[in-house]
């Protein structure tokens, strides 16, 4: 293990934020902590994110992702730690309040309004009103032209701006909610689990919204399970466990291979063979299992490797 | 037509989807299963009873169905939030009796009683509302206990205050006279009177319309009760928007109540038991989705009048009215199975 960790705080000594030229992070997180209760979700997390940069957050379920965007997005409040926006401390009431300030969440289950349409929910808590006062009306034709223009922008032609969002399938549903925080100039883009629901050639399409909208100079933060999808994309790793931090890599100090054999704990699953040779099962199951715990110790595995065999 | 002839590079944009007709785009409208399961209620009892056509018998059931499509207008548009509301039926009796008692008792001017019963009225609204967010308990609960502790505090306070289990007759009363030519007066078109209900109850059918489809409000109406979460992510208020419902339900059971109080004059404590199921019945006939996210306010409307017809249908048909009941169910059943079959083809094609 190779991998050499971020040192935080020097991090923009040599590097200038790409678009506000400025030493200070867009958004960043010193030793955010968070329990509920007498439970800890959340301890001494620390990251940064920058204008055209994807920030990738892996954690298996539990790990703690989930409480570490409700924070960012305003749904909790922090108990411990800074949060920073433009090197300011802030700390968010509402999601009005973190929307206000240029953070944009897409979530997993709830990004849509599944009965309503396409153009009503693009423009969802942002309608564009004309006229004053008690007559003030939504704007409805311009409203559906920029649903359609911003769509075809991002590369998703629609048949109908009037149908339901729910007609749409999940990749189109993200991308729709990737869209709408792009146009309504969001700052930082947060998706949550954006490709966990999706097959393949959906999960590529969604990886390519999210390098456009870096591209657009947003700051994204890519929260995922999956270190394939994460490499790609990510200049910088976070990598939660058990609601800590166990390691925040850059991408050129780190490989996929060891992203993933830091995910997957080569301890744990080899650990899991024995348990499951002892609880006699399928004894195919349990080779699966030895083989990948071979592989991520020796650091070998990719994922044209991992595809046929879990097929 | 134009779509195709500008968009020639683009490859079809998905071949699995074909056009929709105009007659597709209108089934998949809500409130198409109420309009046809009306007309077919319609023809009905032109066929069977001959004096339903006249005009005076129309304007009959019209004000039948002002009676309840004005407060189905609230409760449609509550139900579209996700919410409903047991508590009306009685709210609108609570309303007319704290105009009556409140100026009898004070000996004043009407009107200060109507004012005094819009603010009663909005009040219940919040409470239940507030209520409602706060507990986050299911709408079913809150309001069968507000449904229950308004129906004792009619009969209650109504013995306490007058003494009876009616208010006192405010007929003489200064302001009587110009309360009753706005609530309960009719107006005489082409030889008929119509009442002026009709007039209210269409005003605010096109207003509820207005604010559904064309305003920020009418967004978040569908978007709290499509999906509260999610609009709650983006920024939309759901709180206030959900307490905002409960308080147009409410002032829409203030203009009933004023109506009942200012055409009779005297009101009775124990009235309006039962009647939140028309005006939620109303509202379902209409297309409303009772889970929320999905419905109009002129479904409500045409709910309203397919419940004014079958009411004085029967009458005019010389049937036992007892039968209105098990009619009512019936109708109730078929628009439901109606509207969803009608939607379930709308949407596969």
């Amino acid at each position: 293990m190779n991998a050499q960790k971020i040192d935080q705080r020097t991090l923009l000594q040599n590097e200038k934020d790409p678009l506000t030229h400025t030493p200070v992070h867009l958004l960043s997180l010193d030793a955010v902590g968070k329990h509920y209760g007498n439970i800890v979700a959340l301890k001494d997390v620390t990251m940064a994110v920058d204008n055209g940069r994807v920030t990738c957050v892996l954690g298996d379920n539990g790990a703690g992702k989930s409480t570490l965007i409700k924070i960012i997005a305003g749904l909790h409040q922090h108990d411990a730690g800074t949060l920073n926006i433009m090197g300011e401390e802030r700390k968010f009431d509402s999601p009005r309040d973190a929307l206000d300030a240029g953070i944009a969440t897409v979530y997993q289950d709830l990004a849509v309004v599944p009965l309503m349409p396409i153009w009503r929910n693009f423009f969802l808590g942002s309608e564009l009103t004309s006229g004053f006062g008690p007559f003030k009306s939504m704007d409805v034709q311009k409203m559906k032209d920029i649903t359609k223009k911003e769509l075809a922008e991002m590369g998703i032609d629609l048949r109908d701006v009037e149908q339901p969002i729910g007609q749409l399938s999940g990749g189109e549903r993200q991308c729709v909610a990737i869209a709408r925080a792009v146009y309504f100039g969001a700052k930082v883009l947060i998706l949550d689990e954006p490709t966990a629901a999706l097959g393949v050639k959906q999960s590529g399409v969604v990886l390519r919204y999210i390098l456009q909208a870096r591209d657009r100079g947003l700051g994204v933060i890519f929260i995922t399970h999956n270190p394939h999808h994460a490499f790609p994309v990510g200049d910088r790793f976070l990598l939660l466990k058990r609601g800590k931090s166990i390691g925040y890599y850059d991408k050129k100090d780190i490989t996929l291979d060891e992203l993933t054999a830091q995910m997957a704990g080569g301890a744990e699953l080899a650990e899991l063979a024995h348990e499951l040779e002892q609880l006699g099962g399928h004894s195919d199951v349990v080779k699966e299992v030895q083989a990948e715990v071979a592989d991520v110790t020796h650091g070998t595995e990719t994922p044209k490797q991992s595809g046929p065999r879990h097929a | 037509m134009t779509q195709t002839l500008t968009k020639p590079s683009v490859p079809a944009t998905d071949e699995r989807i074909g056009k929709r007709s105009p007659l597709q785009k209108l089934l998949g409208r809500p409130e198409v299963g109420a309009l046809v399961g009306a007309i077919v209620l319609f023809v009905f009892f032109a066929v069977v009873s001959p004096t339903f056509l006249q005009p005076s018998s129309f304007a009959t059931v019209l004000y039948g169905s002002s009676t309840i499509g004005i407060m189905a207008v609230g409760v449609a548009l509550l139900m579209i939030g996700g919410e409903f509301d047991l508590s009306t039926g009685v709210a609108v009796i609570s309303s007319a009796l704290t105009a009556s008692m409140f100026s009898w008792y004070f000996s004043t001017n009407v009107w200060v009683g109507v004012a005094l019963a819009l603010l009663v009225s909005l009040a219940i609204g919040y409470i239940n509302g507030w209520i409602l967010m706060k507990t986050k308990l299911p709408s079913f609960i809150v309001t069968l206990a507000t449904f229950l502790m308004l129906t004792g505090l009619n009969l209650g306070l109504t013995r306490m205050i007058g003494g009876g289990v009616s208010s006192p007759s405010i007929s003489d009363m200064d302001g009587f006279a110009s309360a009753r030519a706005v609530f309960a007066s009719s107006v005489r078109i082409g030889g008929i009177d119509v009442q002026i209900t009709v007039f209210i109850w269409i005003a605010l059918v096109a207003v509820a319309t207005w604010v559904l489809m064309r305003t920020r409000v009418g967004n978040w109406i569908f978007a709290v009760g499509g999906d509260a979460n999610a609009a709650r992510a983006v920024g939309v208020p759901v709180k206030a928007t959900k307490i905002g419902l409960f308080m147009a339900v409410g002032f829409c059971g203030w203009i009933l109540g004023m109506h009942n109080l200012f055409a009779f004059d005297a009101v009775q404590s124990g009235e309006g038991v039962g009647n939140e199921f028309l005006y939620i019945i109303a509202a379902v006939i209409g297309g409303c989705l009772l889970t929320g996210g999905y419905g109009s306010a002129v479904g409500g409307a045409i709910g309203a009048f397919i419940f004014g017809m079958a009411n004085k249908g029967i009458v005019y048909a010389q049937w036992n009215p007892d039968w209105f009941k098990f009619f009512l169910g019936l109708m109730l059943l078929l628009a439901t199975i109606v509207n969803l079959i009608v939607k379930r083809r709308a949407e596969l094609k």
